[in-house]
């Protein structure tokens, strides 16, 4: 019997020994799983929509390349449908029940704040996209993408002046007209103190609700008070919809500045031309001179037209998410961990290569330097203008 | 606050009309379920976007001139509504299950201009856009007169088909007392079914204008709610008039207010006049 006992133990422990290898294979080989929401529903899809075919595209990239330290990345994203309390109970789900070994961000300044109360609780590294207000990031591990400074307010202004300031005819008097959505307000707020110390004359300052449908009356204002300079602080349509009641009066501004327009809309629009805006990223040299950013645009433009997205372009938004991924990887390959702490120890400490320019993270808010450009619709397309080092050969800003 | 010029005061009056109109345009098929058949139809938010993006399709796809879509859709619409009617009698719903059924429906539609046209924004160019008349420095563009004009003989229409018609006498009989209206011999059922097609058509219409004077996308469709809202109870449930009226008082104000003091007043301009019409207005004696 105790022989027979023995011939058992011993039949048992070879067992556990012969599977030993085989059970840190199946480790090895288990995903890492990056959990995060995205507005796929709601006023924000469209353009979350870009972050998930860009997010998709790099995962699949990655795993084609071996995946992360060895092993496979699976992503989990789900719904937050537009909603940053949702975003929040989902991140909670995410680490708590979903158990996800590392955190990506959500789309849209209201979501990114809510993951990163989570994952602040909980120690997760959080990179994420478009976080508009940098003033509101507080936690010590999140990192944004999106190369806007640590004072947009005033940075961006003044290279909007700057570009001006270059042009044949740089204006002399500015009207401000601005929506009071939090991420455009701040910094139209900043516009009017930078331009009072370049000494361009305000003649218009207003401000409407987000989602104000009748823009007859602001745009009556605007060609009333004959301002060299219109700077509209828009989002989404509404720099469209006040050029259009512009058009309806017979106005068009001798130079318009829009934040955070439609891009496609204002490229297709006739009252588009001439607009200016800030980009990171666009579809054009020197951008396009990185061999990962040129392999990145092809399978951008592919996939987002067999997706039906809005925009097949890469610029801002598709730049940025693609940079979010690249800085998640930066991250892991440089900690050679999977430790949140490790990764934002690593970023803080080195700058990381990204489709759109080398981003710190050592500044206020772990904001790096301000890499927004100028850009001007010319021919129908978006055409960085500004500093002159980013603008394909012969484009230059163009004023009326 | 500074004073503003004559001609920006009028060129921002005339503007509070044209938008005032479309407002009004979308309110009178909701004010008239309402009204007369206590249902609120928050699909008919649904029906006015979906006629948009139809008309926006037939004149940017098909080369329809989108004025043309005004034979077209509207019958069709008609359709629609009969059929939403007919299910909702089907299963007797209440006042306040017609809003949560309705918004269902809104929500559907929603989603099924989101699959069909993305959520992308998508502008109706047409030669009308570039049409304007002016008039002593003022400007009327095409789009937004041919709206008023439609708002207007829509109204019109409605109110003395209301008054000098069989059908619109019973329809006002069966909104003050079904059950007595019925022994007079109306048919509730029928003349609900053929309420629901008009108002529906209604909605195709001021969707047509809608796409003619605006870029749509699909999630605008809550945007419109809460002043077309203001406009049906200001001017009156079941009323033809008044939610035109309303709506041009609601925009006028909206557009002086912008005009003269800030643009970020004016969405509590057509909320405080609610207010203060529910607060001083007479209440009729029944």
């Amino acid at each position: 019997m105790k022989l027979m006992k023995k011939w058992m133990m011993l039949a048992a422990a070879t067992t556990c020994v012969a599977l030993l290898p085989l059970t840190s294979l199946a480790q090895a080989q288990a995903p890492i799983r990056i959990g995060s929401t995205l507005a796929l529903t709601g006023p924000l899809s469209a353009t979350a929509m870009t972050h998930k075919l860009v997010g998709e595209i790099y995962v699949e990239q990655l795993n084609a390349r071996g995946g992360l330290l060895g092993r496979k990345v699976e992503w989990i994203v789900k719904d937050d449908q537009s909603k940053p309390d949702l975003a929040r109970t989902m991140y909670e789900q995410l680490v708590t029940s979903d158990k996800v070994d590392l955190l990506m961000g959500p789309y849209a300044t209201g979501a990114i704040l809510s993951a990163m109360g989570v994952a602040q609780r909980y120690n997760k590294v959080l990179v994420h996209h478009t976080f508009g207000i940098p003033s509101l990031s507080k936690y010590d591990m999140a990192f944004p993408a999106w190369s806007l400074g640590a004072d947009p307010g005033n940075t961006v202004p003044n290279s909007v002046f700057d570009a001006l300031a270059a042009s044949p005819k740089p204006p002399k008097t500015i009207a401000i007209v601005t929506s009071k959505f939090p991420s455009i307000h701040f910094m139209s707020l900043g516009a009017r103190e930078v331009a009072k110390k370049r000494g361009l004359k305000e003649v218009l300052f207003l401000e409407w609700e987000f989602g104000n449908r009748d823009f007859g009356p602001i745009a009556a204002r605007v060609k009333d008070a004959k301002p060299d300079l219109v700077w509209m602080g828009d989002i989404a349509l509404e720099g469209n919809m006040l050029l259009d009641a512009m058009k309806k009066i017979d106005y068009t501004p001798p130079l318009h500045f829009h934040t955070y327009p439609a891009p496609g809309p204002m490229t297709k629009s006739p009252e588009g031309k001439g607009a200016i805006s800030l980009t990171i990223f666009e579809e054009h040299a020197p951008f396009s001179d990185n061999a990962l950013g040129a392999a990145f645009i092809k399978v951008f433009n592919d996939r987002a037209a067999a997706a039906r997205l809005p925009d097949t372009t890469v610029e801002v938004q598709a730049a940025a998410s693609f940079s979010a991924w690249q800085i998640l990887e930066a991250g892991i390959i440089g900690a050679k961990s999977f430790d949140d702490k490790a990764i934002a120890a690593f970023l803080k400490a080195n700058r990381v290569d990204t489709i759109h320019g080398k981003l710190r993270f050592n500044g206020p808010g772990n904001y790096g330097d301000d890499l927004m450009k100028i850009k001007q619709v010319q021919n129908g397309k978006w055409v960085v203008v500004w500093p002159q080092s980013y603008a394909p050969a012969g484009a230059k800003l163009q004023v009326q | 606050m500074t004073l503003p010029s004559f001609n920006l005061l009028a060129q921002s009056i005339l503007s509070g009309i044209f938008i005032g109109s479309l407002y009004g345009l979308v309110g009178l098929g909701l004010g008239l379920t309402w009204g007369l058949l206590r249902q609120i139809n928050l699909a008919h938010f649904g029906f006015v976007f979906l006629s948009a993006y139809a008309s926006y399709h037939m004149a940017s796809v098909w080369g329809v001139d989108p004025l043309l879509t005004l034979l077209i859709l509207p019958p069709l619409f008609f359709i629609f509504g009969v059929g939403m009617q007919w299910l909702l009698a089907k299963f007797d719903i209440t006042p306040f299950n017609s809003l949560l059924v309705s918004f269902g429906f809104t929500v559907m539609i929603e989603s099924l201009v989101q699959g069909i046209w993305s959520a992308d924004f998508r502008r109706l160019e047409t030669h009308y856009n570039e049409l304007k008349f002016v008039v002593g420095g003022l400007y009327f563009p095409v789009p937004e007169l041919i709206t008023l004009l439609l708002a207007c003989a829509l109204c019109c229409a409605v109110w003395a088909a209301m008054h000098y018609t069989d059908l619109g006498k019973a329809l006002r009989a069966m909104a003050q007392d079904g059950p007595i209206a019925t022994a007079f011999g109306v048919n509730q059922k029928g003349l609900s079914l053929v309420l629901s097609g008009v108002c529906a058509a209604l909605a195709a219409v001021a969707g047509i204008c809608l796409a003619l004077t605006f870029t749509l996308t699909p999630s605008q469709i809550f945007a419109w709610v809460g002043v077309v809202f203001a406009a049906v109870m200001l001017g009156g449930l079941g009323s033809a008039m008044g939610p035109l009226v309303a709506g041009i008082f609601i925009g006028v104000s909206e557009a002086v207010t912008m005009a003269v003091a800030a643009p970020s007043w004016a969405p509590i301009v057509s909320f405080t006049l609610l207010i203060v019409m529910l607060l001083f207005k007479p209440v009729k004696s029944t």
